[in-house]
């Protein structure tokens, strides 16, 4: 707790007596109201025979098919996510770098006012746009909306990334003779994509989860399948299947949070530690204003 | 084009019912994010348990899930809340305190350590010392986050769509089935109630932002 201790001295012992007298009444605090709902649980018949659905599940069905289908469910969820993570990181570094790059304003401007306009669309709406206008397949259209809106937040991450960098890169590049595009492609946009790599691993959390939507457009994902294990085998089961889902997709997010945090450290280490080159030094520093993604220890924008 | 010009008392209904979710949501969302950062920076220990584990579960936890949560499995344990509104403001400000909570506690941490220690060596305890001093300053570098995180909840209302709340996105939906040949322009004009909500605030926060680099 590092953060915290600037708030407060270090305790002397009357501090360090009232705060073991606090921690002790506000851990019995939790402990009690844990407890109650515990207890509450139990009265309304949470720890039955219903986890039996888990194992042995009734109407003649075997663990294997319950287990089954949420497996399945789990693979639609990671394949709509794995099909458009690449898509959204190459729209995203396509439209960046070419807002960057390009020589007229008024092609840079239509890749700002692209990027604004992706950006501003809730990514339902997306959906519900491919499926019920386009009138793709479930699965294309959980992919779209994943793909335009993610691809607009990369974009807008490689853009402040390479907002960030020192003006000596593009001078240096333009300097040897190279046209303002190769410049962005081979001097800036690998450092950029370096410094952002943090920003960009917990932006696909969020891809992650907005695979969840795929329940409202009917994609056979993982709360869909939770659902339908649900109506099948009747309301009693739904707190056991939804442990099981929950836990599932709160695991999976968690690991690829943490990723994303244990990138960041690394790169903070490396960009202070005594081997690494000047250049990369600049380029750590200038890394965390202006944008809005990359400051919060690799949070996940909503 | 016509269809929506027509129907416009429902796309307006819509838009309405999008502003209020989102600002009650929005301001609930504020006061228990608050609380929480408060939690994650106090000096007792299980208080700051509770903030971390709340956060890092809510965080990872995807909004749909949240509503499937009180939609489907509260009502299942006998505390049944009302199917629409209610359903959509609980899940909706509780998914969006961890964001808040996350923004107002990096303000605090950009705060100096200089000024926490400047307040205490006058005497001011935790509590003076980071209501007088910390969190006034923490506020001004946090409000370019929290308009992000606003903006983000605007957009998040329309999952409220998927559970009986007539939003926005739920009208284009219900527009699109009755008029399929104009479903072109429904969306279009929907998608540009929207941007008429995300768009001036992303303008305002960076506006912010340009404002608070400049004062530091």
């Amino acid at each position: 707790m590092s953060e915290a201790a600037i708030l407060y001295d270090i305790p002397g012992p009357r501090a360090k007596r009232r705060d073991r007298a606090l921690t002790a009444i506000f851990t019995l605090v939790f402990v009690a109201v844990i407890a109650y709902f515990a207890y509450a649980l139990y009265k309304r018949g949470v720890f039955d025979d219903r986890w039996s659905v888990l194992t042995d599940p009734p109407k003649g069905q075997t663990a294997a098919d319950v287990w089954g289908s949420l497996f399945r469910g789990i693979r639609a969820t990671l394949s709509a996510a794995v099909v458009a993570a690449p898509a959204a990181l190459a729209i995203g570094i396509l439209v960046s770098t070419l807002r960057r790059g390009m020589r007229y304003r008024a092609a840079r401007g239509s890749m700002v006012v692209i990027t604004e306009l992706a950006r501003g669309l809730p990514v339902l709406l997306l959906m519900f746009f491919a499926r019920f206008f386009l009138g793709w397949e479930p699965f294309w259209s959980v992919v779209f909306g994943l793909v335009v809106y993610n691809g607009a937040v990369v974009a807008e991450i490689v853009r402040a990334g390479l907002a960030a960098l020192p003006r000596g890169q593009r001078e240096a590049g333009l300097s040897i003779g190279l046209s303002t595009m190769r410049t962005t492609l081979i001097v800036e946009l690998p450092q950029a994509i370096r410094v952002m790599l943090p920003a960009l691993v917990s932006q696909l959390v969020v891809l992650l989860k907005d695979s969840s939507l795929g329940y409202i457009v009917s994609y056979e994902e993982l709360l869909r399948i939770m659902k339908t294990n649900r109506d099948y085998f009747g309301d009693r089961y739904m707190i056991p299947l939804f442990v099981v889902g929950a836990g599932i997709y709160i695991t999976i997010n968690i690991l690829v949070s943490r990723l994303a945090i244990s990138l960041e450290r690394r790169m903070r280490r490396s960009t202070q530690g005594p081997r690494s080159s000047g250049g990369a030094l600049v380029v750590g520093q200038g890394a965390v204003p202006g944008s809005a993604a990359a400051g919060a220890g690799g949070a996940p924008f909503p | 084009m016509e269809t929506f010009i027509e129907e416009f008392g429902l796309v307006w209904g819509g838009f309405l019912a999008t502003i209020s979710l989102a600002s009650v949501s929005g301001a609930l969302a504020l006061i228990w994010g608050t609380v929480l950062a408060a939690f994650r920076v106090s000096p007792i220990g299980p208080l700051r348990t509770f903030g971390t584990v709340y956060v890092e579960i809510v965080r990872n936890t995807p909004l749909t899930l949240m509503f499937f949560f009180w939609v489907f499995v509260v009502p299942s344990l006998g505390f049944v809340p009302h199917l629409g509104f209610q359903t959509a403001v609980i899940s909706l400000s509780l998914y969006t305190s961890s964001f808040v909570c996350e923004a107002l506690r990096s303000g605090v941490n950009a705060v100096g350590v200089g000024q926490a220690e400047a307040a205490r060596s006058i005497g001011l305890g935790f509590g003076q010392t980071l209501t007088q001093v910390v969190l006034p300053q923490a506020w001004r570098t946090s409000i370019p986050p929290l308009i992000s995180v606003l903006i983000a909840l605007v957009k998040n209302t329309s999952v409220a769509a998927g559970f009986a709340f007539a939003e926005m996105v739920a009208i284009s939906k219900r527009l699109t089935n009755l008029h399929s040949a104009d479903a072109f322009f429904i969306f279009f004009g929907i998608g540009v109630m929207y941007l008429l909500i995300t768009i001036p605030l992303g303008i305002l926060a960076s506006r912010v932002e340009r404002r608070v680099a400049f004062a530091r």
